[in-house]
């Protein structure tokens, strides 16, 4: 008999592929078969749509209904094709103008009292559909905030399938209906911590700043108390604010995992601190069916720091070489994969010892010299190789707690010269990291008395390749902290002992 | 009789009387065995129907062919079975139709002829 169409948005990870509805309404026994290999969730849509068209005052047709999600080989999750398949239908019975319906894409979960509820991901789903060439989106009344975040794409919020029908032309009796709204969230606080709670520790404060300028990871070894934690807190608000496309991703990274109701971009970087009980699924994300992003997608354009970082699971922490290394992270399923962003800067902190007192003056370290060497040598290898910043943190002595406040340097002001410095190097380099061969060997090659410290230590077998190309990055990014057009032996010396600041 | 018996019987009636009136030639009416009951069979050319036919007041409950379950079709599919075979017919094309009636016992407010049903 009759065909309606419509289109909606089946995400994978942060993309998300165009999905055709179509709706047949054929003769036979009254029926709704639902096609296209859909998850337990949207096999249920079936019933969430047959209430919510009679209690919008339409009625099913009494008739064979056979609705097909296509491609059909693309595995579909969740409740927002609610929507979707209501109108397909309705169009297919000329309840509502085919015509209206099959050029806009719509999401949403239906209430069985035909109100529209919002959904997850709607930000990445929105941007899909803009990238796909569609013109025109619906989408529920409650997530209207974070659709309008996306340009280039007409959104239309409903509150309801009858809202729906009417702003596709359907000649239908609107009630007003309050909107499901998603659950309510408080104002995030706004943290009130600042560089200049830093006491005592410009040679930390100095390297804060390399790393945050330069992106470089960090690994923070000492003893408790000593303020790990508060310095990986401040490496995050000393870095810059997210640009435009970078703020996009965050956002929908945000939105996919539902870890907050997105009413407005997220312009800071994030900061992911997951407790060292974490699974391997849980830093790098997975799940069974949806596949949802893990810590390390979370932190993507920021910072994830993981305290306490000898007692994650080894698993875990061989889980984030790849991710280290290539800025993203893809889940594979048996017919689908999923691929999240995973640009992080990471933090390792980590005590020297299990009882965290070798090496503190005044302090007797109890661990047996094996427990202690085995205690770090969890984090070693990989993963260490990785890290550019190398840090030693002591405990603070009572003397510094006097000392002048007025000269420490504010999150504010350190943050204008982390600007400053990536603005050099962007200026240089363009928005791609520069290639280790090109540094040493291209037209940036440093001269040979400029880098004498350093091919001394790789002489003398104190740093690998990788390291050398390692401190070469160091040092320029601490020439552009300096204003400095080229690295100095100064720099290199400096760049050398942020390396090796911990004898590992 | 019981009044929802009677208006069963008042609308298999009006569809017999529709389906002769749309050239069918009705060969049997409420024919029963063990396993139950068939309407309406029905030949058309060299196709014979066997016809369900369900009748309500109003669609209030829903449609009266929504009361017609898998259930209910795949007895009807052995019942279809099982009058071919007890009256050796072996028709070219044998096939299950339904139709639903909302009425009140005098006045037929729909009627809708289903061909051909397939589950």
């Amino acid at each position: 008999m009759t065909v309606g169409r419509t289109q909606s948005i089946a995400l994978s990870g942060l993309s998300g592929h165009l999905v055709d509805i179509e709706a047949d309404i054929a003769s036979g026994l009254p029926a709704l078969v639902l096609i296209g290999l859909p998850d337990t969730s949207l096999g249920e849509s079936k019933d969430r749509v047959r209430s919510a068209v009679a209690n919008s005052g339409c009625a099913m047709p009494p008739t064979r209904v056979t609705v097909n999600l296509s491609p059909a080989s693309l595995p579909k999750q969740g409740s927002g094709f609610d929507l979707a398949i209501a109108l397909a239908i309705l169009a297919g019975t000329r309840d509502v103008p085919a015509e209206s319906v099959g050029s806009c894409v719509h999401i949403g979960e239906l209430a069985l009292d035909g109100r529209i509820r919002p959904v997850a991901g709607v930000l990445p789903a929105v941007v899909a559909a803009r990238d796909a060439g569609a013109r025109r989106i619906m989408v529920p009344a409650g997530n209207r905030t974070e659709a309008e975040l996306v340009p280039g794409i007409e959104v239309i919020a409903v509150a309801s399938l009858a809202h729906a029908l009417r702003e596709h032309g359907a000649d239908i009796v609107v009630s007003d209906v309050d909107a499901i709204k998603p659950p309510s969230e408080s104002e995030p606080l706004v943290p009130k911590r600042d560089l200049s709670d830093i006491v005592g520790q410009p040679d930390l404060v100095d390297a804060l700043i390399t790393a945050a300028a330069g992106g470089h990871h960090m690994f923070l070894l000492g003893p408790p108390g000593a303020g790990k934690t508060m310095l990986a807190e401040r490496l995050v608000d000393i870095l810059p604010d997210l640009d435009a496309r970078d703020a996009l991703e965050v956002t929908s990274i945000a939105s996919l995992a539902r870890v907050a109701q997105t009413r407005r971009l997220v312009t800071r970087p994030p900061f992911i601190a997951p407790h060292h009980t974490a699974t391997a699924v849980a830093i790098v994300g997975g799940g069974s069916g949806v596949i949802r992003p893990g810590a390390v997608s979370r932190a993507s354009r920021g910072v994830l720091f993981l305290d306490e970082a000898p007692e994650f699971a080894t698993t875990v922490l061989d889980a984030l070489r790849q991710p280290l290394e290539s800025g993203d992270i893809v889940i594979h399923r048996a017919n689908y994969s999923a691929r999240f962003p995973a640009r992080v800067q990471l933090v390792l902190a980590a005590n020297p010892c299990p009882c965290g007192n070798a090496g503190v003056t005044d302090s007797t370290c109890v661990c047996t010299p094996d427990r202690r060497r085995r205690y770090l040598a969890r984090l070693s290898g990989p993963i260490l190789d990785r890290i550019d910043i190398h840090v030693p943190v002591s405990r603070v002595s009572r003397a510094h707690l006097f000392d002048d406040t007025a000269s420490r340097l504010t999150t504010a002001h350190a943050r204008e010269r982390v600007v400053a410095a990536r603005a050099m190097a962007i200026d240089r380099w363009g928005h791609d990291r520069p290639d280790p061969t090109e540094l040493r060997s291209g037209k940036f090659r440093l001269a040979p008395v400029v880098v004498r410290a350093l091919d001394a230590a790789l002489d003398r077998g104190a740093v690998t390749m990788r390291g050398y190309d390692r401190v070469l990055r160091i040092a320029w990014t601490l020439a552009d902290c300096d204003g400095s057009p080229t690295p100095t032996a100064d720099h290199i010396g400096r760049a050398l002992y942020l390396r090796q600041g911990v004898p590992a | 009789m019981a009044l929802k018996d009677e208006l069963g019987r008042w609308g298999e009636t009006v569809a017999g009387d529709f389906l002769v009136a749309n050239g069918y030639d009705v060969l049997d009416c409420g024919w029963r065995c063990r396993l139950g009951e068939i309407d309406i069979v029905a030949r058309n050319g060299r196709t014979i129907a066997f016809v369900e036919v369900k009748t309500r007041r109003t669609e209030r409950f829903g449609h009266p062919l929504e009361a017609i379950t898998p259930a209910k079709f795949a007895r009807l599919r052995v019942l279809a079975g099982e009058w071919c075979r007890v009256h050796r017919v072996h028709a070219a094309t044998v096939r299950i139709d339904a139709i639903g009636i909302i009425g009140d016992g005098r006045a037929v407010g729909s009627l809708e002829h289903r061909v051909g049903l397939i589950e």
